[in-house]
């Protein structure tokens, strides 16, 4: 286990936080230490009634989108009712995002959490079949773990859906709704782009969930506690914990379970005046590090600099890099992580991964910014799924927030003394059909 | 009842017939991909819309009714 | 009687409008497999727009058809050779030249089929549309085998120019076309292509006075 993980009391809810996580740090929960701590599975026995609770609870997706669950649920067992067809229900564990590591922490420590919410989430729909899909290397082992965890359950009968596990390739689209679909139906990884949603038509034709792992854990505990307990932290509009990814400019990540609406500087600690913030990991947007300390962690504040939530990813760069460099790096494997299936993508983001290089070093061209900026325009809104546009917001952050480094790169110069890349960055890039497999 | 233009980007390969068919809803981008007025098609432009749709050798090209 | 007088009667007359037809038929049909290959390789024809290609292609698709018609019409109602109704589109099933008028036969079904699917492409499912207007690779060369031997018309002269000159182009045509999809890139490896390209020119610049040129378009090609 690389990240170190805590819970982050907020005054008031001492006793609230955390939730998801275990009390004691890397502690994994097994079954029977998780059913001490939670209490046994509440299946409702009918599908729908936990719908009510999801909604009353306001709680919304986890993976980044923050799509509100209960609708989902409706629209998936209004499909299924609809085409009298049973709905497949998918615990989303790619966690294709190299910056974040909180599903991967989340499936170490409380799988059980996660594959109750599973099994909930199946009686809600009516689904007769149950998949957790994960992205096995990203951590040692962590398939074997679900496996105990599976067998631990399977063991004692807990679950009523038989629940199936997949892997998903090292992909940063992998965990894209439609591409997961595709490659747990047997083809690449890769966006597909076809109405109607796969709430409607999904996985083998069927109506298909389609949830995050954290997701899934709240909606497991909503159904033991309630919506009320749910709302006991957070803000009004945005309720409930979640668990962010946190990298300060000295240490490894750290996993940290937080409410919504805490201060991003009570998260990310003291920040250096010069350094800046990323929020949303690497379609997020890059911030000052002194507006960021005035931030709270919700869609409402971090909207005042264009950012979102997202799947909780915090990166706090040293004032010692050059963000222009790191996020020109960062631009190169997104854009040769592009599926290439869209002319705009597949021609836009080499070309702005090209120039952001160019201006990431000395005396670029007069033309690149523009172009960029052009590029970036192109580029957004005309894909088959967000990856260009989510790019194309990571770069447009970018040449705001380091304004400043841009025109001392066309003066030849840069504030930066240290060339060591700090965004993580996976290495190798797909080069044949077999690595989208 | 309004229809408007989507492209389905997978199947685009820029051909390009659609922006000769309906200059006033579609140019090309400097690639050579449909750039498509997000607005709903104006009634007098209807039939220069379906033509470009059934021009597209790929069917990528559709109206959508909403 | 008038028949041993003159030499041309009505029979003469349909069975030489059939073969009259027959050819310019083979020579649509021809343009017409020509025409697609252009479409899919995204060809211009000089001095014309872009959607020409595809109007082209599907009008005179549709023009072929009506000469398949009207010779197929004609052959059946000349009483000088006795070809059924039903071997127009069943193989076999004339009297007269059985394989030769069923290599007809075959072309017309396929030909029917094609025009069928794309007139009702909406409808269909992408992998089926795409399924059946392959079929028109099959469609064509059975169409020549049927022109070349169902009369003798296209062994002599002119018309042996026509039907050799047709087969050339529509053999040369596919193995452009073939040739042309083996260079394709696939899909996996179109993105590390056009990164390395835009990369070696960005890093040229530094090096040398800047390069000129259109910017470079990366498609399925």
């Amino acid at each position: 286990m690389t990240a170190a993980t805590t819970g982050m009391p907020t005054e008031g809810t001492a006793t609230e936080l955390p939730r998801l996580l275990p009390v004691s740090g890397q502690h994994q929960e097994d079954l029977r230490a998780h059913v001490a701590r939670h209490g046994r599975l509440p299946y409702r026995d009918a599908p729908g009634r936990l719908i009510t609770d999801a909604r009353q609870a306001g709680l919304t997706g986890r993976g980044g989108a923050a799509f509100p669950v209960h609708r989902k649920l409706t629209a998936v067992l209004d499909a299924a009712s609809e085409r009298r067809r049973s709905p497949v229900v998918i615990a989303n564990g790619a966690e294709s995002e190299p910056a974040s590591d909180k599903d991967a922490t989340l499936l170490w420590l409380a799988p059980h959490l996660v594959l109750d919410g599973l099994q909930l989430a199946a009686e809600a729909t009516g689904a007769d079949q149950a998949i957790l899909y994960t992205h096995a290397q990203r951590r040692e082992d962590v398939g074997k773990r679900l496996r105990q965890a599976m067998a631990e359950r399977a063991a004692v009968g807990i679950d009523r859906v038989p629940v199936e596990l997949a892997e998903s390739p090292a992909r940063f689209l992998s965990g894209q709704e439609t591409a997961l679909i595709n490659h747990l139906g047997g083809g690449p990884a890769i966006p597909t782009f076809m109405p109607p949603r796969v709430t409607e038509r999904g996985l083998g034709s069927a109506p298909t969930l389609v949830q995050n792992v954290e997701t899934l854990a709240h909606l497991a505990l909503v159904a033991r506690h309630g919506p009320h307990w749910f709302r006991q932290v957070g803000t009004k509009t945005e309720p409930g914990s979640m668990l962010c990814t946190i990298r300060r400019a000295d240490g490894s990540p750290r996993i940290a379970e937080v409410p919504m609406g805490i201060p991003l500087r009570d998260v990310l600690g003291p920040v250096s005046r010069d350094g800046a913030v990323l929020i949303g990991g690497y379609h997020g947007t890059w911030a000052a590090a002194e507006e960021a300390a005035r931030l709270t962690l919700d869609n409402q504040s971090l909207s005042a600099v264009g950012a979102r939530v997202g799947a909780g990813v915090l990166i706090t760069l040293p004032a010692d890099r050059c963000g222009l460099a790191e996020t020109a790096r960062t631009v190169r494997y997104l854009a040769l992580e592009s599926a290439g299936q869209c002319g705009p993508c597949l021609n836009g983001l080499p070309r702005i991964a090209a120039a952001l290089a160019e201006l990431a070093g000395p005396r670029p061209r007069r033309q690149a910014r523009a172009d960029v900026e052009r590029w970036s325009g192109l580029v957004t809104g005309r894909g088959a799924c967000h990856h260009p546009d989510g790019t194309a917001r990571f770069v447009g952050s970018a040449l705001i927030t380091f304004a400043t480094e841009l025109d001392r790169h066309a003066r030849g110069r840069c504030a930066a003394t240290n060339s060591q890349p700090f965004l993580p960055i996976p290495r190798g890039s797909a080069r044949t059909e077999e690595d989208w497999l | 009842m309004t229809e408007k233009l989507t492209v389905n980007p997978i199947e685009c390969e820029g051909h390009g017939a659609c922006a000769e068919l309906l200059p006033e809803l579609i140019t090309l981008d400097e690639w050579g991909y449909p750039i498509i007025d997000d607005h709903p098609v104006p009634p007098f432009l209807e039939r220069d819309a379906r033509a470009a749709v059934s021009a597209c050798p790929t069917l990528a090209l559709r109206l959508l009714r909403s | 009687m008038l028949e041993n007088v003159s030499g041309i009667n009505s029979s003469t007359a349909l069975w030489y409008a059939s073969r009259a037809t027959g050819v310019v038929a083979l020579l649509l049909m021809t343009a017409v497999v020509l025409l697609g290959i252009m479409v899919t390789r995204q060809g211009r024809l000089p001095g014309l727009p872009r959607f020409a290609v595809t109007g082209l292609h599907r009008n005179l698709s549709l023009v072929a058809v009506v000469f398949i018609g009207l010779h197929v019409l004609t052959a059946v109602t000349d009483s000088y050779v006795n070809i059924p109704l039903t071997a127009v589109v069943v193989p076999l099933a004339s009297p007269y030249e059985p394989i030769w008028v069923g290599l007809g036969a075959v072309s017309l079904d396929i030909t029917v089929a094609v025009v069928v699917t794309s007139l009702l492409r909406r409808h269909l499912s992408r992998r089926v549309w795409r399924a059946v207007h392959l079929l028109a690779y099959l469609s064509w060369p059975v169409a020549w085998l049927h022109s070349i031997t169902a009369s003798h018309d296209l062994l002599h002269g002119w018309m042996f120019v026509i039907g050799v000159g047709c087969a050339l182009l529509v053999v040369v045509a596919v193995g452009w076309r073939l040739a042309a999809a083996a260079r394709d890139v696939p899909r996996a490896q179109r993105v590390s292509l056009l990164m390395s390209a835009v990369h070696d020119r960005t890093s040229q610049r530094h090096k040398s006075a800047p390069v000129a040129g259109p910017p470079e378009r990366t498609s399925r090609r």
